[in-house]
């Protein structure tokens, strides 16, 4: 589904912070991304949601060689992905449920067709109660539920999630996580980016672990 | 997500009808904020940018009909003078002047000056009690001519040379390209002005258009992790901007209306008052019509279409940009590491 193959990148004139990662991301997989802050986890995230292009190495995604695909494919292909950021990236000005419905309105869609999808979706995440609210006054573990709510709505392929238990209480973290196994269940390749080893710990899933640049995979 | 696990049943018919009304979402609002200062300080501008567009626009207009109006008067005469002489007999003369003149299609009547109007043309420069018998004073002949088919005045003038030696023939040419000169020029100026504003307000536009993007780069970010495609972006900018557009350049339009049809009513209310002769001896009418009015509507729109227009090339270009910097780790100014 997503593969790098001697992928590399620096910033500007620096050191290369990423050293010849060679991996599969293959369909319907669960796996944590690991590794000291500042190894480079949100870079690679970014790299395998084509925001950002490797300096060296080849990058398959959907069977596509990035480097070939024209700048203005590139959202076709991101929306079969699904990010999740640390610092959840909400609209403030949007509610709850606008926040969540934005890749569906982006993508065109009328908002009778999906109003339904959303607000079940909301429910699904433990939502239900507060979808005309405003992000403001939502709780760390309710806005990181309503980003993720806002990357599954779509039934992403992949979702990505850069340390989307980093805000919250253990109990919402084992809340989150059976919301990202369930997931998986559905079919969705999932990565997690997190240095939690205590949530690692509860689910017996592929490792990936940064260091130094250079990447080990423990299966 | 068919098998997600459904939601709770409430217990009670009360707590269900509670619930339904927590389900019901707001009307949709915009991806971009409403409107803000910066908003309200584009609004003005371009209100005075259209307001400055459509007084220029009537202004030509009006400078347009007045000397329309003025050439028309002018071309519906013409003059044949006969300089006295010693051996010509005046009265003969402007007579066969007339005659000659009245040979010709395209005339339709002919007027001999008598001494009476003629002493009264003279009485600004030589006063009054003129006798044109002491004076050697030239005769006009007045012809009027039929504007929708004049005649032919190079072979009118040739004929009336070939009779009477002392006549010339005045067909206020002069007059009438001076006039066209000038309305020309006044056209010209107006759409110079024109030009100007329209180029003072595209370069606004492209600063807040700018500066909005700059302002809202987070939404551009969270928009284009959601998998929004340039073109949506810009055009979510574009609806902003034509709606600030649009309320801009109508209220500057029909500001520029009001101070036409104020001035016009005042014009028509304030007849033969020095003022009011005044501003009509400097301006001519301030009516500029319906076609005018139409104009300065025509001016509104083009002012919303530039302007719209504007804001989705500069959003497309800066959106192109920000993908740019993003997506390459080269340029280490946009990123966030991680």
């Amino acid at each position: 589904m997503i593969h790098f193959e001697n992928v590399g990148l620096r910033y500007g004139m620096g050191p290369e912070i990423l050293k010849d990662l060679t991996f599969t991301i293959p369909k319907g997989s669960f796996q944590f991304l690991t590794g000291p802050s500042g190894a480079g986890k949100t870079t690679l995230l970014r790299l395998m949601f084509l925001s950002l292009k490797p300096t060296r190495g080849l990058i398959r995604s959907f069977e596509r060689d990035i480097s070939r695909i024209p700048v203005t494919e590139l959202p076709m292909l991101r929306r079969r992905i699904g990010i999740v950021f640390q610092d959840f990236r909400l609209l403030d000005h949007l509610t709850t449920y606008e926040n969540v419905a934005l890749p569906l309105r982006v993508r065109g869609k009328e908002e009778a067709s999906y109003r339904k999808d959303v607000i079940e979706l909301l429910k699904w995440v433990g939502l239900g109660e507060r979808i005309n609210v405003l992000p403001p006054v939502l709780s760390g573990g309710e806005k990181q539920r309503t980003a993720i709510a806002r990357a599954l709505i779509d039934r992403p392929e992949v979702l990505l999630a850069d340390e989307p238990t980093g805000n919250v209480d253990p109990p919402m973290a084992r809340r989150l996580l059976n919301l990202f196994l369930e997931l998986n269940r559905l079919g969705t390749a999932v990565v997690i980016a997190t240095h939690d080893l205590g949530l690692m710990d509860q689910v017996n899933a592929r490792r990936m672990i940064l260091t130094d640049g250079r990447l080990d995979l423990y299966e | 997500m068919s098998d997600r696990p459904a939601p709770t049943q409430a217990g009670s018919g009360q707590a269900n009808a509670a619930r339904r009304r927590e389900m019901q979402v707001r009307p949709t609002g915009p991806i971009l904020p409403p409107s803000n200062i910066q908003g309200n300080a584009l609004m003005v501008v371009i209100a005075i940018m259209a307001f400055l567009a459509c007084l220029t626009l009537g202004g030509v207009s009006m400078v347009r009909a007045t000397a329309s109006s003025w050439q028309s008067q002018i071309s519906r005469e013409v003059t044949i003078q006969i300089k006295p002489d010693e051996k010509l007999d005046m009265e003969k003369s402007l007579a066969r002047a007339r005659d000659i003149a009245l040979t010709f299609v395209g005339t339709k009547e002919g007027r001999i000056l008598d001494d009476e109007a003629t002493a009264r043309l003279l009485e600004p420069w030589l006063g009054a009690g003129l006798k044109l018998d002491e004076l050697p004073v030239p005769r006009l002949v007045v012809i009027t001519i039929d504007e929708s088919n004049p005649p032919d005045f190079t072979a009118m003038r040739a004929m009336l040379q070939d009779e009477i030696p002392q006549a010339s023939l005045d067909d206020h040419r002069t007059w009438v390209d001076r006039l066209v000169s000038m309305a020309d020029t006044t056209v010209l100026i107006g759409m110079g002005v024109l030009g100007l504003v329209f180029t003072a307000m595209v370069l606004t536009v492209v600063f807040a258009t700018r500066g909005a993007l700059s302002g809202n780069r987070h939404i551009v970010e969270v928009l284009h992790f959601v998998g929004a495609e340039g073109r949506f972006v810009a055009s979510e900018f574009q609806k902003h901007f034509l709606k600030i557009s649009l309320k801009g350049s109508a209220a500057g339009g029909l500001a520029a209306a009001s101070v036409f049809a104020g001035l016009s009513l005042w014009q028509r209310h304030a007849v033969a008052t020095p003022e009011s002769d005044q501003a009509t001896a400097l301006f001519g009418q301030f009516t500029i019509g319906f076609s005018g009015y139409m104009g300065v509507f025509a001016t509104m729109i083009v002012i919303a279409l530039i302007t719209t227009l504007t804001a989705r090339f500069t959003v497309m270009r800066t959106i192109a940009e920000i993908d740019s910097i993003r997506s390459d780790p080269a340029r280490i100014d946009g990123l966030a590491n991680g």
